[in-house]
Parts: C-alpha cells; sequence; structure tokens
C-alpha cells in the first residue's frame, strides 16, 4: 500500500503481540471487499454475497485475536498500541491513519465484527432474490467498514472519515427500496439529521485543534486529563460542538427524529444500524475522547446535579419510551426503544458512569440487534412482510416457537429483568446517577425501567399473543384500509410499515401458514439470544465480576471518575419493581384493550379529551417533525432561498446588467454625438471600441468566427514570438 | 544534473503545443470532421505527454522552489520577461489542465454541440489550454496577464457560438465583466510595478521574483489600493460574492464542454492569482483585506448554497454551487496560513474534478432528456443506471464526503478558519474568523441538503412517464421490479466516449480521496514557502 512507507509504530508495541499491531487490518478488509463486491460481485456465484461474508468472518477472527491477545496484554497495566501513517501533513500540521487499540476499541472492533457476521449470514436469505441484492451487500460491508475504522480511530480525522462513511451507507440502506418515495425520503432525512450534527463534529474538532494543536486521541485524552495551559471556556465550546455531532448521531433530542423513519430499510440493516454500529458512534465519541467532556462539561465537580449529556440522555429515555407505547409498527417500537436506551447510555456517561455506559452498549447491541432479527423473521415468515403489529400480527408464539422465545429472552434483557444482561449494564448506570448524586437522573432512569418494561410487554403481547390477526390469521387484506381497531389513527404515518421485497410481495402463494423461518435466520438469533442473556456476567456486579471493567476501562478515565457504587440488592430493588409493576400493568391493559372481552378500556382516548389530546401529542411525535419538515426546512428552502435569489436575480445582477447597459447607452450616444458630430470618422478606431460593446455580438453571427479566432490568437502568437526573438 | 535549470524548455512545449495542432487544423477543410478531431486528439494526447513527463521529471524534494526555470527578456521597453517556471501549487493545476482538455476533447467526439463545426469549436478548445496552462507557469506579470486574457475569446465564442438559447446574453456578460475586473487588473500590476521601480536603481522588473522581493517594502496605504484593483480582477474570474452573477448564466449556457473548461479551469484562474501574486506580493495589505475576503467567502458559501436550493435547472443549481464550493477555496486563502492555502490549492483541483464532472453528467443527462428540469426528471437510477450512479458518486464527492476528494478542500479549510495567521489575531479578527468557521460548517450542512434534494428528486423514483417508451405511466412495483429495464426509446446508458472521458477523473476523485498525501506533499513546501512572510 502506498501508506506503508511511513511506518511509525510506536515503541510501547514491542509487547505486544501480532494482532494487536496488525488491528488495522479489521477495518481494511471489509473495506476491500466492498469494492470487490461493487466491481464484480454481479458475476459471482452468490452474487458477491460471500465475499461479505467471508470479509466480515475475516475481521471477527483478526478482532478475537486482538481481544484475546488485549486481555493478557491489560496483564501489565499497558499503555494503547498506537500506530499511524502519514495520511495528510501541511507544514507542522500532521495526522495520519492508523489504530489505537485500547479496551474499549477492542470491545467495539469485536462486537462489530461478530454482529455484522451475524446480519449478513441472516441476510442471506432474507433479502434473497432482491433486485439489488449485491448492492445490498456492499453497502452492508461498506457499513460495517466505516464502523470499524471509527472505533480503531487513531485521530479525529479517521473518526470523521468512518463517522461519514456510515452516514454515506445508512443513505444507500434506509433508501435501499428507493423507488418508493417514501423510502428515499427517509433516507435523504437520515442523512441530512445527522449532517447537522456533523457540524458540530467539524466545528468541535477545529476547536480542539486549535487548543491542544492535535487531532491526535491520544494526545487529546492525555493533554485534557492532564489540564492546565488551555482556556477551560473554550474547552467547554468544543465539548459541546462535538456532542452536537454526537446528538445527531445517536438519535438524541431533538434530533432523534430521523431514526424511526430509518425502519424503510430492509430489516437487517435496520438491526445492523441500532445494535451496534451509526447510533453508538455518537456514544462511543463521547466514551473515546471521554476527558474532554469530563472536564469540559465539569462533570462529577462536587455540587454538580444536572449537566448537558445527562439532561439530553435524560430527556431522551422518557420521550422515546413514551412514542414507543403509540407504535403500530413493530420496528418503530424497537426503533423509539433504541433511542431510548441510547439515552441510557449517554445519561450514564453524563453523570460519569463511564465504565456502565460503555458496558450497556455491549449488551444492548446483542439483545437490539436480536430483537431487530426477530421482527425481521416475523414478517419474513409469519406476516407476510408486514410490520403493523395490530393489523398482521398476534397468536405466534406457538406458531413461531424459535423467534418466539429469543424474542422473550431478548426483551427479559432489554427490561432489565434480573439476571439478565440488561439489568447489569442497566442498573448499573441507574445506581451510578445515585451514587454520584444526580438525584433526578436516578430517578428518570427508574421511570425509564418501568416505561420500557410497559411497551416491550405491549409489543410482545400483540406480537405473539391474544388473537391472530390479518396475515397472521391467512388473511391478506387487500388494501390497508382502517380495521376498527381503539387506537386507529389517521395522523399514524404507514410509510415504511412494510418490507416490500418487490417481485416477492405479490407472489406467494396464498394462504400459507406462519411458521419458523430457515436456519440462516434462526441460527443467528439463537447466538443473539444466548449472549443476551449471558453477556451481562462479563461485569456483574452483584457476583463481583469486574472482568469488562479491568478489560476496557482506560486508565485515563478510571483516575478521572469516581469509583462505582458498591453493589447492593436493596438499592437494586426499586428498579425491579418498577420492571415488575410495569409488566403487570402493561399486561392487564393490553389484555383490556386488545383483548377480545369487552373492557371499560377500549376506546378511552376517544372518550376522554386530555387524554385523547395526549395521544395525538404523542403520534404526532411531539410536533418536531412538522417543526423541522414544515417549519425549518421549507422555510430556509423555500422563502429564504428563493428570497436569496431574487435578490441574486434582481438586485445583484440587475447592478451588472443596469451597468451593462448604462455602457452601451453611454458608448452609443458618445458615438452618435462626439464622434460622429465631432470627430466625425476621424478616428473611426476609437468609436469602434464604444460600439464594440453593443456589437460585439456581429462576428457570432457572421458566422466567420472560427476563422476570425485563429486568425486572431494566430496574430497574437506570432506578434509575441517576433518580440521574443527580436529581443534576444 | 540540475532540475530547476535543466531542460527549461519544457514548460514553453507544454504549453504551446497545442497551438502547433491548431495551426495544423488550419488546413484542414471544414467538411473533414474525422481529420480535424483526431488531430485534436492528437494534440491533446501528446500535451497530456508532456504534461505526464513534467510529471515524471519533476523533483519532489524541491517542489517549493521554482522548476524547469526559464527566463528571457521579451519587451525590453517595458521590461517585461518571458519566464516560466513551475512549483508545487503550479504543478498540479498545470497538470489538471491539461488532463480535462484531452477528455473534453474525448467527449466531443460524439457531442459536437449545436450548430456542429467541430474544427472551429476544438480549435478553439486547444487555444484555450494554452492560455490555461501559460497562467499556470508563467512567472511574469505582463505574461501571466497575457496568458490570462487569452483564455477569455476561445471562452467567449464557445458560449456564444454553441451555447444554449440565451447564448449572446451570456457570453457578452461573462466577457465584459471579466474584461472588467481585468482592466482594474492591469492597472494594479502597472502600478505595482511602478511603485516597485522607484524605490530602486535597478529599473524594476515584472517578474514575479522581484515583486516577492520588493512588494512587502511599499507603503501600506499604496499597498491597499493595490490589492483593491487585483482583488477585483481576480475576485470576479473565481468568482466571489458579489461578483458571481456572470457564472450561473455563462455556465448554463455553456455548451457542456465549455462548462466543464470553465468549472474546472477556468475558475481557478482566479483564486491562483490570489495565492500566486496578490497575496505573496502584497503581504501587508493581504492582511488588511483578509477579513473582508473571509467574510465575502463565508457569504458566497452560505449565498450559494441558497441559490442552489431555489433552483428548477439541474445545470444551473450545479452552477451556483460553485460559488459556494469556490467560497470555502477563499476562505482557505484568507485565514493566511500553510493549512488553509493548502486546502484551497487542493480545494481548486477537487472542485475542478467534481464539479468538472458533474458538468459532464448534466450534459449527457440533457443530452438523453433534452431538458434539465429538475421537476421533470425522475427515476435515473431505473432507466439509466450507471449514469445515475456516478451522480450519485458525484454528489457525494461534491458535499465533501470524507474519503473522496471535495473533503479535503472543506474540512482543512474549516479548521484553519478557527486558527488563522497569527497577524489576524486581534481587533476582534479572530472572534470573526471564529465566527466565520462556524458558518462555513452550516455551508456543508446546506450542500448536503441540495446536493441530496437534486439526487433524490432526479435518482430515485419512479422514471417520469413522459420519458418511458411505454409512455404509460401505470408504473406498478411489481412491473418496476421487472430488472428495471424498460429504457425509454432514446435512452441509453453511459457510451464508450463518456467511459473514456470519465474513468480519469472518478479515478482521481477517490485516489485524491484516499491518499490526500499524494497531493499536499507537492503543495506543501511551495505553499509553506509562499506564506512564510506571515508568521507562525
Amino acid at each position: 500500500m502506498l501508506l506503508a512507507a511511513e511506518d511509525a509504530a510506536a515503541e510501547a508495541t514491542h509487547a505486544a503481540g501480532w494482532f494487536l499491531t496488525h488491528a488495522w487490518l479489521i477495518p481494511l478488509i471489509p473495506a476491500i471487499a466492498f469494492f470487490v463486491i461493487i466491481l464484480f460481485g454481479k458475476r459471482m456465484r452468490f452474487h458477491g454475497a460471500e465475499v461479505g461474508i467471508a470479509s466480515m468472518v475475516a475481521a471477527l477472527v483478526i478482532a478475537a485475536g486482538t481481544a484475546v491477545q488485549w486481555i493478557r496484554y491489560t496483564g501489565h497495566e499497558a499503555p494503547p498500541v498506537i500506530r499511524s501513517w502519514t495520511w495528510w501533513q501541511s507544514g507542522n500540521v500532521r495526522f495520519g491513519l492508523g489504530q489505537h487499540i485500547d479496551g474499549l476499541a477492542v470491545m467495539a472492533l469485536l462486537l462489530v465484527a461478530f454482529i455484522s457476521t451475524l446480519v449478513q449470514i441472516y441476510s442471506l436469505e432474507y433479502v434473497r432474490g432482491d433486485r439489488r441484492f449485491t448492492h445490498f451487500f456492499a453497502s452492508l460491508t461498506l457499513f460495517s467498514a466505516g464502523m470499524l475504522t471509527m472505533v480503531l480511530a487513531e485521530n479525529m480525522v479517521q473518526l470523521i472519515l468512518g463517522w461519514e462513511i456510515m452516514g454515506l451507507c445508512s443513505f444507500l440502506l434506509i433508501g435501499h427500496w428507493w423507488e418508493e418515495e417514501a423510502n428515499s425520503r427517509a433516507a435523504l432525512k437520515a442523512f441530512f439529521t445527522v449532517r447537522v450534527g456533523d457540524m458540530g463534529l467539524l466545528v468541535g474538532t477545529g476547536v480542539l485543534f486549535g487548543l491542544l494543536g492535535t487531532f491526535n486521541i491520544a494526545d487529546i485524552n492525555a493533554k485534557v486529563a492532564e489540564g492546565g495551559g488551555f482556556s477551560h471556556r473554550t474547552l467547554t465550546l468544543a465539548a459541546v460542538a462535538l456532542f452536537i455531532a454526537c446528538i445527531g448521531k445517536s438519535g438524541q433530542f431533538p434530533l432523534h427524529t430521523w431514526l424511526p423513519d430509518a425502519m424503510a430499510g430492509p430489516t437487517p440493516v435496520s438491526s445492523l444500524l441500532h445494535s451496534s454500529t451509526m447510533v453508538v458512534a455518537g456514544v462511543f465519541l463521547v466514551a473515546r475522547i471521554y476527558p474532554v467532556f469530563h472536564q469540559g462539561l465539569d462533570i462529577n465537580v462536587a455540587g454538580q446535579h444536572v449537566n448537558l449529556i445527562a439532561v439530553i440522555g435524560g430527556i431522551t429515555v422518557l420521550i422515546a419510551a413514551a412514542l414507543a407505547f403509540v407504535q403500530n409498527d413493530i420496528k418503530k417500537v424497537l426503533a423509539y426503544s433504541t433511542v431510548s436506551q441510547l439515552g441510557y447510555m449517554m445519561m450514564g456517561l453524563g453523570v460519569g458512569a463511564w465504565t456502565a455506559a460503555v458496558f450497556h452498549i455491549f449488551t444492548h447491541a446483542f439483545f437490539k440487534c436480536c430483537l431487530f432479527l426477530c421482527a425481521g423473521s416475523v414478517s419474513h415468515t409469519g406476516s407476510h412482510h408486514s410490520f403493523d403489529m395490530k393489523k398482521d400480527m398476534g397468536g405466534l408464539f406457538r406458531k413461531m416457537p424459535v423467534t418466539a422465545w429469543t424474542w422473550l429472552l431478548s426483551t427479559a434483557a432489554l427490561c432489565g429483568v434480573p439476571f439478565f444482561s440488561g439489568f447489569f449494564s442497566k442498573d448499573e448506570i441507574i445506581d451510578s446517577a445515585h451514587h454520584n448524586h444526580y438525584t433526578i437522573f436516578w430517578i428518570v432512569g427508574l421511570v425509564g425501567a418501568f416505561m420500557t418494561t410497559a411497551y416491550m410487554t405491549r409489543a410482545t403481547y400483540l406480537t405473539f399473543f391474544g388473537q391472530p390477526r390479518g396475515a397472521a390469521a391467512h388473511f391478506v387484506h387487500g388494501d390497508h384500509g382502517d380495521h376498527g381497531d381503539a387506537h386507529a389513527d389517521p395522523a399514524v404515518d404507514t410509510h415504511g410499515a412494510h418490507d416490500t421485497h418487490g417481485d416477492v410481495r405479490h407472489s406467494r402463494p396464498l394462504p400459507f401458514a406462519p411458521h419458523d423461518s430457515g436456519w440462516l435466520i434462526t441460527v443467528p438469533l439463537i447466538i443473539l439470544a444466548a449472549l443476551a442473556v449471558v453477556s451481562g456476567y462479563l461485569n456483574a456486579a452483584p457476583f463481583h465480576i469486574e472482568k469488562f471493567h479491568h478489560w476496557v476501562t482506560p486508565k485515563v478515565v478510571e483516575e478521572m471518575v469516581p469509583e462505582g457504587p458498591a453493589f447492593r440488592w436493596l438499592n437494586a430493588l426499586p428498579s425491579i419493581l418498577l420492571v415488575a409493576a410495569g409488566f403487570a400493568f402493561s399486561l392487564y391493559l393490553c389484555r383490556q384493550v386488545y383483548g377480545a372481552a369487552a373492557s371499560a378500556w377500549k376506546g378511552l382516548t376517544r372518550r376522554v379529551a386530555p387524554l385523547g389530546a395526549g395521544h395525538r401529542f404523542l403520534v404526532n411525535k411531539y410536533y418536531l417533525d412538522d417543526l423541522y419538515e414544515k417549519v425549518v426546512v421549507h422555510g430556509i428552502a423555500h422563502p429564504i432561498a428563493q428570497g436569496a435569489y431574487w435578490i441574486n436575480q434582481h438586485v445583484i445582477d440587475g447592478i451588472v446588467n443596469a451597468v451593462g447597459i448604462g455602457g452601451k447607452r453611454t458608448g452609443g450616444w458618445v458615438y452618435r454625438n462626439i464622434d460622429q458630430r465631432v470627430v466625425d470618422g476621424a478616428v473611426n478606431g476609437s468609436g469602434a471600441a464604444a460600439q464594440g460593446a453593443g456589437s460585439a455580438l456581429r462576428p457570432v453571427q457572421s458566422g466567420k468566427v472560427n476563422q476570425y479566432g485563429a486568425l486572431l490568437f494566430s496574430a497574437a502568437a506570432v506578434a509575441a514570438l517576433v518580440l521574443f526573438v527580436v529581443n534576444r | 544534473m540540475d532540475v530547476l535549470r535543466d531542460q527549461n524548455w519544457l514548460l514553453s512545449l507544454g504549453t504551446f503545443l497545442p497551438l502547433a495542432g491548431v495551426v495544423i487544423m488550419l488546413f484542414i477543410p471544414k467538411r473533414d470532421e474525422e481529420s480535424a478531431k483526431l488531430v485534436a486528439l492528437v494534440t491533446a494526447i501528446a500535451t497530456v505527454a508532456v504534461g505526464a513527463y513534467t510529471l515524471v521529471k519533476f523533483d519532489y524534494g524541491q517542489s517549493a522552489k521554482l522548476q524547469f526555470f526559464t527566463s528571457h527578456d521579451w519587451i525590453r521597453p517595458i521590461r517585461a520577461t518571458y519566464t516560466l517556471g513551475l512549483d508545487g501549487i503550479s504543478l498540479p493545476l498545470y497538470f489538471l489542465s491539461m488532463v480535462i482538455t484531452l477528455l473534453v476533447i474525448i467527449y466531443s467526439w460524439d457531442h459536437i454541440p449545436s450548430p456542429g463545426n467541430a474544427k472551429a469549436f476544438l480549435m478553439l478548445m486547444l487555444v484555450l489550454q494554452t492560455g490555461m496552462a501559460g497562467t499556470f507557469v508563467a512567472q511574469d506579470l505582463i505574461l501571466f496577464f497575457v496568458f490570462f486574457e487569452v483564455v477569455l475569446l476561445p471562452m467567449y465564442f464557445m458560449i456564444g457560438v454553441w451555447g444554449g438559447e440565451q447564448r449572446q446574453y451570456a457570453s457578452l456578460k461573462f466577457f465584459l465583466y471579466t474584461m472588467f475586473g481585468s482592466a482594474l487588473m492591469l492597472v494594479s500590476f502597472i502600478a505595482l510595478f511602478i511603485v516597485t521601480k522607484g524605490n530602486t536603481a535597478e529599473g524594476g522588473s515584472f517578474a514575479f521574483s522581484w515583486f516577492q522581493a520588493h512588494g512587502p517594502e511599499i507603503a501600506k496605504t499604496t499597498a491597499i489600493w493595490i490589492f483593491a484593483g487585483m482583488f477585483v480582477g481576480f475576485a470576479v474570474k473565481v468568482p466571489m460574492f458579489p461578483f458571481h452573477t456572470w457564472l450561473p448564466d455563462a455556465h448554463t449556457q455553456a455548451p457542456t464542454q465549455g462548462s466543464v473548461i470553465l468549472a474546472a479551469i477556468l475558475l481557478k484562474l482566479g483564486t491562483y492569482g490570489f495565492v500566486r501574486i496578490a497575496i505573496p506580493f502584497l503581504p501587508q495589505a493581504a492582511v488588511k483585506w483578509a477579513p473582508a475576503i473571509a467574510v465575502l467567502a463565508c457569504i458566497g458559501i452560505i449565498y450559494g448554497a441558497l441559490g442552489c436550493l431555489a433552483q428548477t435547472d439541474m445545470k444551473r443549481l450545479i452552477a451556483f454551487s460553485s460559488v459556494a464550493h469556490m467560497g470555502f477555496v477563499m476562505l482557505g486563502i484568507a485565514t493566511l496560513t500553510p493549512l488553509g492555502v493548502n486546502a484551497a490549492v487542493f480545494g481548486m483541483v477537487a472542485h475542478g474534478l467534481i464539479t468538472g464532472m458533474l458538468f459532464f453528467l448534466a450534459g449527457s443527462v440533457k443530452e438523453r432528456y433534452h431538458t434539465l428540469e429538475i421537476r421533470r426528471l425522475s427515476g435515473m437510477l431505473k432507466q439509466i443506471p450507471r449514469l445515475g450512479w456516478i451522480l450519485g458518486f458525484c454528489a457525494m464527492a461534491s458535499l465533501g464526503l470524507p474519503g473522496l476528494a471535495g473533503f479535503w478542500g472543506e474540512f482543512p479549510a474549516i479548521i484553519s478558519s478557527w486558527n488563522p495567521a497569527q497577524a489576524l489575531v486581534g481587533d476582534g479578527k479572530l472572534d470573526l474568523f471564529r465566527v466565520l468557521t462556524v458558518v462555513a460548517a452550516l455551508g456543508t450542512v446546506l450542500a448536503a441538503g441540495y446536493l441530496l434534494w437534486l439526487y433524490q428528486r432526479t435518482a430515485f423514483g419512479e422514471p417520469n412517464p413522459e420519458f418511458t417508451s411505454h409512455g404509460s405511466g401505470a408504473h406498478s412495483l411489481s412491473a418496476a421490479a421487472n430488472h428495471g429495464d424498460d429504457h425509454g426509446s432514446d435512452l441509453h446508458d453511459v457510451n464508450t466516449y463518456e467511459w473514456i472521458a470519465w474513468t480519469p477523473l472518478l479515478i482521481a476523485i477517490v485516489v485524491f480521496g484516499v491518499y490526500p498525501q499524494l497531493m499536499f506533499k507537492v503543495i506543501d513546501p511551495a505553499v509553506t514557502n509562499l506564506m512564510r512572510v506571515f508568521g507562525k
């Protein structure tokens, strides 16, 4: 490679093994695979899918090797393994492409490679026969490459590279079925909303560079942790700017609106996007350069009870969880659930619970990936490609046992049921908020846990229990008309509710019985569900297991944040009780509202005005979409842009034209009155100059332009040459 | 062997070789279009070969210095010299101009715009090439001015004869506007000569080296006025807000080839002038002017983007996007830092590649659909998928996606505007520049907005029934899934000539995007050398 010329491997790497010093191969392999697929994929036997999967497996193997070596390596408190090749140099400003391998990077690499591999295997079955199968695998592979590039980024610029590549791939994948306008709009919205946040990334990187004179992540962390020599105010500015980028990428309030629309993409994409790539990038960035945020926003300073990160995270936890209640689309429930869980992670980082937040990234990836893939499995063979829980699902538990059980296990993990993985990570965040004196966020966390359980219970009930409806009951309704259910509301947008497989959609013989999907789908589900159960035991506070903490938490962070709380069952009790209450409450409500029997709860939102208004407020997503699309975007795209253009055409250009016309008139006047009358032909040449402005087009019309032009330039060239020769 | 002085015929050969082709073409009958094309093509290939030889022979270890340097007396009475030289800043632009001309000639093989006459068209193209290449290697102000002006006429004819419906208005506007700028510029050049001459006994010179040595000695007030004249001349060419209004008209009306050359090379003559002439010759004035330039640049970024959002015509949209992109280049220059100017020079080349490519695409779309109205175009990906994907690729490159060339012009410019040169700190200027950083970053968001909007509208969705052979308009999803091969009657995907003309640009966009150091390594020493006057 071109880059290999300037190998600047740090001395510290001598103790590290081969995998640790060659971790940069992990993103490189899928990146190359992307080009192979896009260029040759269509001619291959499996249309490029084999290359994608092979590259992901290779990345996984190296990532696993890296992880093993890192675990051995941390035994002697080692610094990160950094390598870098010059990518860009201007004067003394330099940055490279390289790797910054520490516990956090290793964790993320392993996670991304693992999830990507499973998702690609799953996709083999799920998008089989799709009209853009090869493109799909190419984009999926590049997506993983982008995330992998980001997580091992040695400097901020490399991080931006990976970050933006993901943005591109999300655009391609969300808009995968771009024939439908809704899908292409969702793709545009995703890219554009994230891009709004990216402004902060560009500015924040610039500010940090101005402040510290480096793009290097290790240097940034070290310099900020060391403190002194720079303005705290500027650091705060950098932290805020960078956090805006994280808000956009990680779907935090108020830029979360793109995430549910992103469900327009194929389900494996949603799964990948929401579990380990893309949306966790924002959280990852905060964790990656945590000292900047920790110092810049005064996190954990005595007496501080709120800060920007915790507030945004906290708001996101609650508002997204509330929205998840009113969704009919199973994928949208999961989407809002992701937003809410990302809120937990941010909140964790905001209250100084670094390890817990990062651990939540880790556990969340498994169960959320599993849940999405379950939803895909349901639509694939259970509900006839519909994602509408109310119309096309219900009673699938017995018909799709594998899907149902894996869903249940993952749901338990998500809700934080004790001894499932989510319990260990989420409870640690809630507990730390309390311990670090962020009482408000402790309450937010508890309420969030209640809401999470409640909406997941509702989704589970609607999908797997109760009466089969629509496609789940072998019934295909011709149109998507209103079936008169209690919550029917015309304002609910139905776009993106279907994975339309093009030709597959209308060709399947009917009726068919819902059944479990093939092994390509169920095996990834089983693996993920198993991990959703056990992955929490890497850092299980109740059992005094702190392996994850030991392997992942960097020294610079460890010295900065307060020590985590000692686990006591008494402290965990409120959240356990709330989870149980959420389950019971929601189950009761679901049975009443969605059950067959008549109930006073049915149609409540229609009868009680305030409840109805609240429901409408939620269904319309707090009207944020309307604010952005109809007010902000429409405002800029129409009145402001049109106004600017009007000024351009009429004022600025008007002046130019006026000068031109004025010049021509003056020329004409001079010619008529002065030249013809006063000088009267004595100096015709000067008149020609004035006339030139008015009739410069004459030679154009005469059709002899070519000779004219050629002669002119030949003459000029000859004249220049003559002068040159004469002067020698 | 001294690379700096040896082979000093090389630049003259590269610059004037196209004129030899013009001379040969004079003797070809007008009807014999094939021969005319062939001669033009061979000339362009030979020129690129000379350029490639220059690339190979260039000593990259000394890219701060002028190489293949040649200097002779030319017009002794006014002390103008024939001085050519090439350093790291000129090299990429010099070579780019040659390559673009070749690609445009290849593209012209089956795309001679109406009213035809390939011979005249291609002759103008070659003359244009001499002017462009000469501008980038001239090391004497008078010589620079001559080349700078030589460019004007062929482009004027290209727009005026082969242009669109309002070609006469557009070409005249282009010509007069640029002439107006040039006139002021020439006055400044002469003033500069007279002022510097007064200081010395040697009698002055028009050579760049003379001005570099003696320009900084000029009294500050005088320097500011001289700078003003140059500013107008170059700013019209760039074009900077508010001197940009010739550009959308010229671009929209010009034939595809003209638009490509205009965007890829001609606009860079202005920014190159700032980097090579205005700023190094008059550093004190540059410090005074920099905040104003930066403000105008940022207005251009936002204003150009807003202009794009208001467009209904694809080509005009791309034209307006040039205003925005050149704003980033000017912002980089206005910071007076090596980082900023490096970004600017990179941005010039990147914009040349990307926007040149976009204009090629616009031309090919127009040829197929006979319209560029965004509202009427849709589903391009389905009807002409390859062209559609290339458009998407270029849109992504244009909005500054890292990993593609456009990013390396914008991102460092934004960063450098947060940290402008030491001379620009104080009097609230630093705060001004920092506000502009945010404004420029906002520009990247708007760029994403208009480009994606354009792409979503034209490439995604179902094809407009107006342009499908069936014309029924009743394309259900299932019918559309039929591998999307329902092409319209006269719609064909990218053809061979287009592939040959476009592939080099597409590859360059990726290569410079993935490995920007390839170009920065060449530019940086020269830029650092020029910017030394501003400290840090």
